[in-house]
């Protein structure tokens, strides 16, 4: 399935939920997650179903002022 | 802070918390994350600014991240909406910056106008202002010396008013400082002078005028020694709130002469 993931197009497989996608990435610790321009809480990350066309957003804090 | 002065009335209330340092700072243009450390643990500030940006797709997982090194636990996070020129992409930053630390609403709202100047747009800033607060959010917001619209801001119930002493990142210092006195007499929220400071008698002059803080980050970032500096401007906002609860001597034209002038034997 074909995805948006920060800006770039990406395809994935075997990818149910968005803790599945976070683990593929390898990506852990304070992030936060929009999925077609909706917050979805992190206690949902492991039930919510992602689809084809999905536009994802994943942030986190960086150094800024 | 001196024990001359009332060391409780001395705190910075932002948002219900009280806070001993008054200077807050950020956390952008360091070299590295040990040096970010460094200058924020010299700076003694408790208030710490990020920006909320898109992850790394395939960084090293055990790669440290900003907030490794400048805890929740230890600083109020202070996220902000740098770069964003628009109110829907503000919200959404503060929206994600809540998400992103457990539902924390203290936000720096800035959105801006001008690339070159990065001048606020005020029009914009007062509606994500007005969403933001309604939103449930402590908005400290990031204005022009404008000392009508600074009041508009307290007005509509932002925390704090933020004003710019220069452009951000400019390092003029305070470039409108009776603009910056009447907007601290007419307040009844804490203002800070954000952006625009260069070195340490800038912020001991903001402190000075009357302000309750300095929010800076280039001007210790960009010093040849950001730890030392931080370390200087730590001082010069303790000298500058010190200088200003002491009230400062009337200026003269002429001299005064300071040794008595009865018992002169020549």
């Amino acid at each position: 399935m074909h995805i948006q993931l920060n800006g770039n197009p990406l395809s994935i497989d075997n990818i149910l939920t968005i803790q599945d996608l976070l683990d593929d990435l390898n990506l852990s610790g304070r992030l936060a997650v929009e999925v077609n321009h909706q917050i979805v809480p992190r206690s949902l990350f492991q039930s919510h179903i992602l689809n084809s066309g999905d536009i994802i957003e994943i942030v986190h804090a960086i150094g800024g002022g | 802070m001196s024990e001359l002065t009332n060391s409780m009335a001395e705190k910075l209330l932002i948002g219900g918390k009280a806070y001993s340092s008054r200077l807050l700072v950020g956390t952008g243009k360091y070299k590295d994350l040990e040096e970010t450390g460094k200058a924020i643990e010299a700076s003694g500030a408790e208030i710490v600014t990020v920006a909320i940006r898109r992850t790394n797709i395939g960084q090293n997982k055990d790669e440290p991240s900003l907030l490794d090194v400048i805890s929740p636990d230890k600083y109020t996070i202070l996220p902000n909406t740098a770069g964003c020129y628009d109110v829907n992409s503000a919200i959404r930053t503060c929206q994600l910056a809540r998400e992103l630390l457990d539902g924390h609403t203290l936000v720096k709202l800035e959105v801006l106008g001008d690339q070159k100047t990065l001048y606020p747009d005020i029009t914009a800033t007062l509606k994500a202002a007005e969403i933001l607060i309604a939103d449930g959010f402590e908005v400290m917001v990031y204005t022009t010396d404008d000392p009508v619209m600074a009041k508009r801001f307290e007005e509509m119930g932002c925390i704090a008013v933020m004003p710019l002493a220069a452009p951000i990142g400019s390092g003029l210092g305070i470039r409108n400082p009776y603009n910056i006195r009447t907007i601290v007499e007419n307040a009844k929220v804490p203002i800070l002078v954000d952006a625009g400071v260069g070195t340490a008698s800038d912020a001991t002059i903001a402190m000075e005028l009357g302000c309750d803080g300095v929010l800076m980050n280039t001007a210790i970032a960009e010093a040849k020694n950001p730890a030392l500096m931080a370390s200087a401007m730590k001082k010069a906002i303790e000298a500058g709130r010190e200088a200003y609860l002491a009230g400062r001597m009337p200026r003269r034209a002429y001299a005064s002469a300071t040794s008595p002038i009865d018992g002169q034997f020549f």
